[in-house]
Formats: structure tokens, sequence, C-alpha cells
């Protein structure tokens, strides 16, 4: 399927942003090792491509970069989220749930 | 938020360097961290590392991806292309200044005619709505477009129902009395509403009022905008002042403006009304004006044609004696002031257009041999992952860059040769053509030329790419691989060839018909000898020579005894008309003794004085010229040209008949005494008229021009000649000195063959030169393609004189195949430009057959090198070269 790939860098953006959320500052390897945690496994990209979704999220403003020491004492380049990039994650839980709840609708079991 | 991201997208196109640094830097971090974790887990610090790198993924990929997102993919490639290609076309400076310079060369001509093309066709004419105005006049059987006399004029004014309005002018010199001297002034005569009709007013004061025109009313002048710069310092107070004109009072109402032009009358400085007092304007006899009219709304021209049919018709019925065979002619008034140059501007843009095509074909066939030589690299860099769309755009930016540097070559040098052209144009002939004083590169040459690069490009890149959806890769890389690509470059260049050299042929026999046309044109016979004959132009004031006939005559013979007496003079006469002028200036004549029943007989009449026909070396036939005593008080006497003989007098003697004026008016009663071989009094290319020449001394005038033999060269006598005029009467005013071969060469049916003659030459030139390197190109490389074959041959035994044949047959093929259908569109072109041949057929054989040998000789001429090279081939280092 051809727009897989939009998909998951959709859905990618918001989990980067849900996950800087709830951890606050964090480096691409940490953004990656939650993402896999919290999908159990079940979602287990190769961690390069989280790389061009943290540019672009850099470049709409959302998420702000700083180099930084990781908790182990190497340099780490650290992601956190913006003013605007709270409200756009706002936004977009919204969305993501309204979209959700209207999907689930069509699975529910019909009563007549 | 949107904008931001592009923002910081364009910015990334420029800090590649630190961005691809920092990815690195954070990629690094990202291992090491996942190492460190891997490490604790238990791995080995190799497994660790294997299983970090493997999560990762692909470095380069993401590292692509990365930079995809980071800047714009499409722009940084195209520059690293144009890179490229800049550094390719650097790398073969022979290639690169040879393409570009055809590019200029087809790009500058084409651009440069149609600049002229664009100021005299396209551009509207100076007026108010030019579309909707005509030029109008009356046409006899012999003279399809005449002028119009004055009470016709006035019936159709009043009579038709087509036009808003229609209006009448005529040129007319003024003199004026200057501190200098008396001085010449080029005029015009007008109806009053001509300048409303023209969507013209006034830069200052005001126009002629309606009834201006009228016998009796005030007589006013307008001032065209240079005349009041030059004589009237531009200062406004001339307005209202009182002028002597022709010793006539004149009050100035009104100054042109600037920007104002009509080519007919161009270099018209003082406009005033008709007089209609003259006694041109009382009869309708005398054919002195032309009309415009501006159409009623949604009237067409060929109801404007009619309805001034209708109204001819109905005046030739009332006035038989004076309108028989007289008719009606519209035209647009665009035709009347471009017509003429209209067929020559079309050849010669027609002419460009080949250039450019024959230009644009050798550089795409340089493009598809460079393609060839480059299918390994092409090859290679396919296999290593280019995409197809990136090798095509590969070579659509090299045919930009080459079509960009081209062109603006090519403009700059247009810009240039417009200049040239417009130099070489005749002052009186360009007076003619104010439309080309606006000649530049405006928007719409400018789009022009956008358009032909636009041509350019879409060829010189969709070429190579075309042969690129061919490219095989695994022959591409194949070593020594060569396969069928040699020959179907082969094909395709050979095709393009054909293609070249007909065109050469086109434009080469274009040249060679108007060259013939133009030798045809000045061989025609002329009656006369124009060589050492110096003229101008006499105009003595009306108040003492112009009434008084006596005085006239007496003037004539004191201009020709002075002049006779300059040393370096044979021999002087005068004439009311020279010769080459134009066929006009008719009478309508009748035989005394014969029936009559009101035929048209117009025949041209010329007055000329005793010494003329032998000054001019013209061919008397029969009878006797005139002499200086056949004068006021002896009986009228004229001489005939032949073709009046002929067309009068067939099988009788004409000496001792007389002709009269067809009222038989006793005054006009001639008798006939000689008769002499026809003198070309109209232009080159016409057919001659009947004509006859009356005594100077019998009908004298007081405007006149004076004809010279010198016994050398003339011209340096012209300023002596004026001045023993000059001293006659200090009112004398003299113009037009020039000689009669200079009336011959820049006469406008010369002047217009050989300009064509010239650039048309000049693009054959060049067509010629490039079809046969074109031609050279494909033996050449065919050459080489088969120098293992022609080794074999030579091997096995073929001798050097059959590897010559060979390929020289090649060529032989090639360039007869382009001579032959060259020849079937040279034929086709021919005909359409059949208007500016002359005494040529489009299917002239000498022309044909002269162009066939140059091109079939050069044609020999570029495969001889490369036969040459093929016959030397040493079989053995050509088997092993493999």
């Amino acid at each position: 399927m051809s727009n897989k790939t939009e998909i998951w860098q959709g859905t990618l953006a918001l989990m980067i942003l849900k996950t800087l959320d709830t951890l606050g500052p964090l480096h691409g390897y940490g953004i990656a090792r939650r993402i896999e945690q919290i999908s159990e496994d079940r979602l287990s990209p190769n961690y390069g491509t989280l790389y061009p979704s943290l540019l672009k999220l850099e470049q709409e403003g959302w998420i702000a970069a700083e180099w930084g020491v990781s908790e182990n004492n190497r340099k780490a380049k650290f992601y956190k989220l913006t003013r605007s990039g709270r409200k756009q994650l706002e936004r977009e839980t919204k969305e993501w749930n309204q979209t959700t709840a209207i999907v689930a609708r069509f699975f529910e079991p019909v009563e007549d | 938020m949107k904008l931001r991201a592009c923002l910081l997208r364009f910015k990334g196109l420029f800090l590649k360097d630190a961005r691809e640094r920092e990815l690195a830097d954070e990629l690094e971090s990202h291992l090491q961290m996942h190492i460190d974790d891997n490490i604790h887990a238990g791995m080995s610090p190799q497994e660790a590392r294997r299983v970090a790198v493997m999560k990762l993924g692909g470095l380069d990929q993401t590292k692509e991806a990365y930079r995809d997102r980071a800047g714009i993919p499409f722009v940084e490639n195209a520059v690293q292309d144009l890179r490229f290609t800049l550094r390719q076309l650097r790398k073969n400076p022979a290639f690169t200044v040879t393409a570009t310079t055809m590019v200029a060369l087809g790009i500058g001509a084409s651009v440069a005619i149609f600049a002229f093309v664009d100021a005299a066709l396209i551009k509207p004419l100076p007026y108010k709505d030019p579309s909707r105005l005509l030029a109008v006049t009356e046409s006899t059987t012999d003279i399809p477009v005449a002028n119009i006399s004055y009470i016709d004029y006035l019936d159709w004014k009043k009579l038709n129902r087509v036009f808003e309005s229609l209006e009448v002018y005529w040129p007319l010199p003024h003199t004026i009395s200057t501190p200098a001297g008396m001085e010449m002034v080029d005029g015009a005569q007008v109806t009053a509403s001509f300048f409303r009709t023209l969507g013209v007013g006034p830069l200052l004061g005001r126009d002629f009022h309606p009834g201006e025109d009228e016998p009796g009313a005030p007589r006013t002048l307008v001032l065209s905008y240079a005349s009041w710069q030059k004589r009237f310092g531009g200062r406004q107070e001339i307005i209202g002042q009182s002028i002597t004109v022709d010793e006539e009072p004149f009050t100035i109402i009104g100054v042109l403006p600037q920007n104002f032009h009509f080519a007919p009358v161009e270099n018209a400085e003082f406009w005033t009304t008709v007089n209609t007092s003259w006694g041109c304007f009382k009869t309708r006899h005398c054919h002195n004006l032309d009309g415009i009219a501006r159409l009623k709304d949604g009237v067409s021209e060929q109801a404007a044609l009619a309805d001034v049919t209708r109204i001819a018709k109905e005046l030739e019925a009332q006035y038989p004696d004076s309108n028989r065979d007289v008719g009606a002619t519209v035209a647009p008034l665009s035709e009347l002031i471009v017509g003429d140059v209209k067929p020559v501007l079309l050849l010669l843009l027609g002419g460009a257009a080949l250039l450019l095509l024959i230009a644009c074909i050798n550089v795409a066939s340089l493009l598809l041999v460079r393609s060839e030589t480059r299918r390994r690299e092409l090859s290679v860099r396919r296999a290593l992952g280019a995409t197809r769309a990136r090798l095509i755009r590969q070579f659509v930016i090299e045919g930009l860059v080459i079509v960009v540097i081209g062109s603006v070559a090519g403009l700059a040098g247009s810009h240039w040769a417009m200049q040239i052209l417009k130099g070489l144009i005749p002052t009186d002939m360009m007076s003619g053509m104010p439309y080309l004083n606006e000649l530049g590169l405006n928007s719409r040459v400018l789009i022009f030329a956008g358009a032909l690069a636009t041509f350019a490009a879409a060829l010189f890149s969709l070429t190579p790419a075309f042969r690129l959806s061919s490219l095989d890769v695994r022959e591409g890389m194949a070593e020594g691989g060569r396969g069928n690509a040699g020959k179907v470059w082969t094909r395709i260049g050979s095709k393009l060839v054909v293609l070249e050299l007909t065109t050469a042929m086109v434009l080469l026999v274009g040249a060679g018909l108007l060259g013939k046309s133009l030798y045809r044109l000045l061989q025609v016979g002329l009656g006369f000898e124009p060589k050492h004959l110096i003229t101008m132009r006499v105009g003595a004031p009306y108040s003492a020579y112009g009434e008084d006939e006596k005085a006239a005559v007496a003037l004539g013979r004191k201009v020709v005894a002075e002049i006779k007496s300059l040393p370096g003079v044979t021999s002087v006469a005068l004439a009311q008309t020279l010769p080459l002028t134009f066929n006009s200036n008719t009478n309508w004549i009748r035989f005394v003794g014969r029936a009559y029943n009101g035929e048209r007989n117009e025949v041209l009449q010329r007055g000329v004085s005793s010494d003329y026909f032998n000054t001019l070396q013209a061919n008397l036939l029969r009878g006797r010229t005139f002499t200086d005593a056949d004068d006021l008080t002896k009986p009228n006497v004229v001489v005939i040209n032949q073709t009046l003989a002929k067309k009068y007098f067939p099988g009788e003697d004409p000496i001792g008949q007389r002709i009269a004026d067809n009222d038989l008016n006793p005054r006009s009663i001639k008798e006939i005494i000689g008769v002499v071989d026809d003198i070309r009094e109209g232009p080159l290319d016409a057919e001659v008229w009947p004509a006859y020449y009356h005594a100077f001394n019998q009908f004298p005038n007081n405007s006149f021009a004076v004809v010279v033999r010198t016994s050398q060269e003339g011209e340096s006598l012209i300023p002596t000649v004026a001045d023993a005029i000059r001293r006659i009467d200090s009112r004398i005013n003299i113009s037009g000195e020039t000689t009669m071969t200079a009336r011959v060469n820049n006469a406008q049916t010369v002047y217009l063959r050989r300009s064509s003659t010239w650039v048309v030459g000049g693009f054959a030139a060049v067509a010629l030169l490039l079809g046969v390197v074109g031609l050279y190109g494909v033996i050449a490389y065919s050459v080489s393609q088969r120098t293992r074959e022609i080794g074999v041959r030579i091997a096995l035994g073929a001798q050097r004189g059959t590897v010559y044949r060979l390929v020289i047959k090649e060529a032989g093929a090639l360039a007869l195949a382009g001579i032959v259908i060259g020849t079937g569109c040279a034929i086709l072109a021919a005909s359409l430009m059949r208007k500016l041949l002359f005494g040529t057929p489009p299917w002239d054989l000498t022309t044909l057959i002269c162009v066939a040998a140059v091109l079939g000789a050069s044609a020999l001429l570029a495969s001889f090198l490369p036969a040459r090279r093929a016959a030397s081939v040493d079989p053995i280092s050509a088997l092993r070269a493999e």
C-alpha cells in the first residue's frame, strides 16, 4: 500500500509529540525506545525513520532541539515541545479521538 | 507554519554542510546510546554495535530521507546538474562555442528580421482605430491605382453611403524666403477634416475647421513638429503669426504632435488646405489627389469598394468625356504604406526561419553525437541507480544552457544587426518608412525571441532524451560494445543531414533567383546611357516665371547656356519629368483626322528641351528631334516613343501625323516629327508605356529638372552646376541633386531586390556552410564507426579506390537526396516569392543547375576528408584496436 508510510508519518508525528509531552525533553533514541515500549514492541520501525519526522516537526516549529548530555553522560540532541507544539498536540489529539470514535462506530454491532 | 517550514527548507539549501555534520553527530550519539544499552543487556561490543546499526536502518537511506526533508531536492539536484553541465561544456569548448554560435546566429537573424516585420506589418499604424482607415482613389484601365480628381472627389464625398469621412491630400512643395535665400519646403495640401479622419489632434493650437478648405477661406497652415522645432525654435507664440509661403500670406494655426507620421507625404513640413482656385481643381481631367477614408461602423472593405464603384459608374455615364473607363479602388491604408515592403519582409522572415531551422538541426545532431559518445557514462549512472528522469533532466539542462547562452548572444547580435540593416536603407527611402523609426527589441519581439528559444530548447533537450529511451544498460556497458547504436545514430543523423541540405538548397535557389532577377533588372534597356549624367530640380518663383511663358522659356535657355559653359560639361537639357520617375503624368489623346468614339488613349506626356535626346544618348529611330527654335512662335511638334508608334501607328509612318487632347483644343494639336527608341520613364520592372515628348519651349514651366552630361564622373560637378543656376536668379531653388547612376541603383525596385538578394544570399551562404559541416559530421562519424569493417575489407584485399568510393557514395546519396528534395521545395518556395522575381521563372533551370552543382561540389569536398581517412586505415591497427 502506497499511502501506508504517509499514515505512519502522520501518526509517528503525533506519537513523538505525545511522548515529549509526557516525558519532557528527550533525545531521538529515547523517543524511539519509548514508542517501542508503549506499543509493546508491536511498532518497531527502523529508528532511522524517526529523524526526518523530527526535522519536519522542528521546521514546523512544534518542537525545539538543543544539544545536551544524556543520563549515561553521552552527548545527545534533546527535543522538547514548544508552546505551539503543545497546542498542535491538543488539536491533533482531539482530531484523533474524533476520527477513531467515528471509525469505531462502524465496527460496533448493529442493533436494529 | 507552512511558510516557516518552506523558508527553513530554502535556508537548508545553503547550510548543507553544517546540517550534514549535525545529523551525522546526532546519529552517532544515537548509535552510542543504543550500543551502551545493548552491552548493558549482556551483548558483546561487536554484537551490540551490529544490532544497533541494523536497528537504525540503512544509514545512507536515513541521511538521504533526511536530506530530502531538509532542503528542496529538486532544486538541489538541478543545481548539481547545472554545475555538472557547465563543467562538461567548459571541458568541450569546441562543442560549446559551435553550438551556442549556431543558436545565436539562427535566433539573432530571425529576431532582427522579425523586428522589421513587427515594425512594418504588425505594429498598428499610429492613428485612431487604424483598421477602419482606407486608401481610396480612382483607377483607369491602365493604371490600377491612379489619383482622384477634385471634382470627382466632391461627388464621391456627397454620394457615398459607406464612409464616416472621405478626405484627400497631395504633396506640394512650397518655397519660402529665408536669410540664406529661397528655400524649398516639402508640404502637403489636404481637405479640412484630414487629421480628424486619422484621429490625430494637434500638439499646439488647432486643426483646420470644417469649411476652411473652401474657396475664399483665409489661408491657414499647420506645422509638422520637426518644422516647428527647426524653423521656429519650438516657440509657442508662433500660433497665430503670419508667414509668407509661395508669395502668399498664411496664418500658422497649429503644430502636429512629434509622433505624427503619414508615410505617403512623410517629409511634409507645411500642411495647408487645398487651394481650389488652381486650374487642376476645376476639371475632372486632372487627377492629382489621393484619398483616405474612415469606414462607417459595420461596413466592410468590399461594401465600400462596391459603393465607390457604383459612384464611379454613375459619373462615367454622366461625364463620358472625362470619366470614361475611370473606376474606383480601395485598400487598407496599411497596404498603401507597407504594401511594397511586405513581400520582401515576409521573404526575409522565411529565409531567417530556414536559417534558424538549419542551425537548430545542426545543434541537435551535435547533441545526438554527444549523447552517443556518452552512452557508457549514462549506462554506468543508470546502473548506479540514477532514474531515467534524472538522466533526461541532465539533457534538458544541457539544452537549456546552450539555448540561454545562444539566445542572449543572439539578441545582442540582432540589436546590432537591426542598426546595421537600418543604416543601409537610403535616406529618401527611409523617409517613406517612418514606422521603422521605432524599430527595436520591444515586448512583441522579445516574446517572439522567447518562443524561438523555447522551441530550440525543447528540440535540444528532447532529441537526446528520446534517444535515451532506447538505452540498453547492459549493451551500453559492454566493453567495446557498439551494437546497433552507431547505425541507429547514422540513420537519424543522415535524415537530419538531408533536411539540412534541402533547406540549404531552398535558400541558395532563393538567393540565386533573386540575384538573377536583380541582374535582369539592371540589364533592362533604359533607352539611354546613365553613366556621367547628373540631374537636379530647379524651382523658379511662380510670380516671375509661372505666369509669363516667355520668361520661363528665357530662363530655360539661360540655364542651359550657363551650365554648358562650365568646364567638363558636354551637353545640357531640361525635362519636366526625369526618366525612371513613374508611369504617371499622362494625357488622354486623339489623332487628328481619325474617327474617334471617345476611347481612352492614355499616354505619358513629357516636356523636354531641344538637346534632351542627344544628352541622354537616346536612340532616334525616325525623323528629327526638337531644335531650340521650336518655341511658342512655331507650330507645336512632338517626338513619340516606339511603343506609341507601334500601338497607334501599326504599319504606318507616324511622321507628319498630328495628335491632340481628346477635346481637340487647337492649342493642343501637335505634329509628330520623330520617333525615339523607348526611354524607361517608369520603374524598371514595369512595362514601357506609350509616351510623347513635347518641346519645353512650347509648353514651358517655372519648375523643371536639368540633365547634364559630363565628360568624367560628374558627381563632383554638382555644386558647380547648382551655383551656376543660382547665379541666374537668387530666388531659384535647387533640390534633388544626384547622378543618374544613383537614380538607377536607388530606385525602389532595384533597392528592394538588391537588399533582399544580399540578405538572403548571406543566409544561404551560412546555410550552405552549416549543411556541409553537418554532412561532414555524419560521414566522419560513420567512418569512425566502421573503422574495423574497413580494416577487414582492406585486409581482405579491397583497393583504396574502392574504400574512397564506398565513403563518397554514402555522402553522394545524402547530397543527392538533399538536392532532389531541395529542388522541389525550392520551386515551391520560389513560386511564393514570384512577386519579387523579374524575368526569371521560379523553375529557372540555370539557377537550379548552378545551385545543385555548388551543393554537390561542397558535399564532395565535405566527404573527401573522411574518405581519405577511411582509405588510409591501417588494417592491422584497426583490427588490433578492438
